[in-house]
């Protein structure tokens, strides 16, 4: 793993008994001594600290925010301009033919756009970002670690650090001040639990990381249970459930376009692949990315195909991400299927070592999503 | 005990052969959340895929170990596929077989062998 990047929490996963895997081209914990499942659990019941740090941190900044914002949604079919100051919003960079390049999340940050992107396209998105915007600034910010603390104990353990944690809502940015670090904290996650995102300075990542850890209720999550928990979240994984080869309206994510970029809003359109896209708002898309239950207890992953009938020679669609969810208690999927068979309750027919299991297409998230609005 | 290098465990009882997974091989896996195992009857032939196993992490298929016959099957494992987690070499056992060629263990490691390979 000599050619893999470290994050700056590296010593401390190693430290704390973590398998080590290549991911995105770096070296991340996969789990813990504690299990995959079990850090599932924990996550859930109380509070799991994930090393995010791989992730893209990126500065986009103007003369002011909304010249910078109006530029990044020349590229992202979101209302940036619309977002108040000190809020966050999940967006998506387009193609001309109306696929996903990537998908992040913005923040209003005053001055300028902060956006977190994934680690595998960030050399991508900021390349491109920066060609494609005249007027603004592309920065990664490269002496920063991002942590994630979530799940319910999480307000409770940061809140101790900083009073002001409490008073954040879901999708609020602060600046707060952990254990003397200066850190730039989201309310937002990607487990379907409350707690928080927080960029912190990466020499002083290991010391706040130790501190959260101190905490009786804090326990380290590898990428394992990451995926599992955002996977009964319903949340995508980039690159697997979304990519250049599916819309927003294929993808299920026409909530994260406002109506003010949609046909007949303010700023309609002008963004890579709007006709596409918009028109697919209006008049509904051929296929859709749906939730999946088998009925067995056989989890059923990414590359398994489906089909409408258990007889079929055709397949209408394969699924794109499944496993075992450890809160359901079974195996959880979601994946593209035609509209005709996208309808809660329609069951479908999974190719599994040769045989034909039953799924049937089911609401997301699986899991309820525990946010504090 | 005798030992497979595919990490599988076999244990005589009486004209039977009981056959598990080890220890070694549930930590490799992970938590284990389903087993598929073969029907009680089934005659089988050294190296047919037998068992499937589904981690969190993947699927890996289990091996007979020797021809024989199929005669019981832990169904304990279908609603709590944890057992062969928590304890491999008891309650997590897979399935009982009849071996129609006994001498067939004497090609597997006995526990010396298995956990100098292992280590």
């Amino acid at each position: 793993m000599s050619d893999l990047r470290k994050t700056p929490l590296h010593e401390l996963h190693i430290a704390l008994g973590a398998r080590m895997v290549p991911f995105a081209g770096y070296e991340m914990p996969v789990q813990y001594p504690m299990g995959v499942m079990a850090e599932h659990v924990h996550t859930r019941t109380k509070a799991g600290l994930f090393d995010v740090s791989h992730m893209g941190q990126v500065r986009v900044t103007g003369a002011d925010y909304a010249t910078a914002a109006a530029a990044l949604e020349t590229l992202i079919p979101v209302d940036i301009l619309g977002l108040q100051e000190n809020r966050q919003r999940y967006g998506l960079l387009t193609n001309e033919t109306g696929g996903i390049r990537d998908d992040l999340m913005l923040a209003n940050r005053g001055d300028h756009v902060f956006v977190v992107v994934n680690a595998a396209c960030k050399a991508d998105d900021i390349a491109y970002m920066t060609a494609s915007l005249s007027d603004v600034t592309v920065t990664e910010v490269t002496d920063r670690a991002l942590l994630a603390l979530q799940g319910p104990a999480a307000q409770d353990v940061l809140a101790a650090m900083d009073a002001k944690a409490a008073e954040m809502r879901f999708m609020d940015v602060a600046t707060l001040t952990l254990g003397g670090a200066e850190c730039w904290v989201s309310r937002s996650g990607y487990t379907g639990e409350d707690g928080y995102e927080i960029s912190v300075p990466a020499v002083q990542a290991e010391d706040l990381a130790k501190a959260l850890l101190a905490h009786e209720d804090v326990a380290p999550i590898g990428l394992g249970a990451r995926d599992s928990l955002r996977l009964e979240a319903g949340l995508c994984l980039y690159g697997h459930d979304i990519d250049t080869e599916t819309t927003p309206v294929e993808g299920a994510l026409n909530w994260a376009i406002q109506k003010v970029r949609r046909k007949g809003g303010a700023r309609a359109g002008g963004f890579p692949g709007a006709g596409v896209i918009l028109d697919q708002m209006e008049n509904g898309s051929d296929r859709k990315r749906v939730g999946l239950r088998p009925e067995g207890r056989a989890p059923m992953r990414e590359g398994v195909v489906l089909f409408a009938n258990e007889a079929d020679d055709t397949p209408i669609g394969q699924i794109t991400s499944g496993g075992f969810g450890p809160t359901i208690g079974g195996p959880v999927a979601m994946g593209y299927v035609p509209v005709a068979q996208a309808a809660i309750g329609t069951t479908v027919f999974g190719e599994l070592r040769g045989k034909r299991l039953p799924l049937t297409v089911a609401a997301m998230p699986f899991t309820p999503a525990n946010f504090k609005r | 005990m005798k030992y497979t290098e595919e990490h599988e465990w076999l244990r005589t009882e009486g004209d039977l052969v009981v056959v598990g997974i080890t220890e070694h091989a549930t930590t490799q896996l992970g938590d284990i959340v389903f087993v598929e195992l073969p029907a009680v009857g089934d005659t089988v032939s050294k190296d047919d895929e037998i068992v499937v196993i589904e981690s969190v992490k993947a699927a890996s298929d289990i091996m007979a170990p020797l021809d024989g016959e199929i005669m019981e099957v832990n169904t304990d494992l279908a609603d709590n596929p944890g057992l062969a987690n928590e304890d491999a070499t008891g309650a997590g056992w897979f399935f009982k077989i009849r071996p129609s060629d006994p001498s067939q263990m004497d090609d597997y490691m006995d526990e010396a062998a298995y956990n100098a390979m292992i280590s």
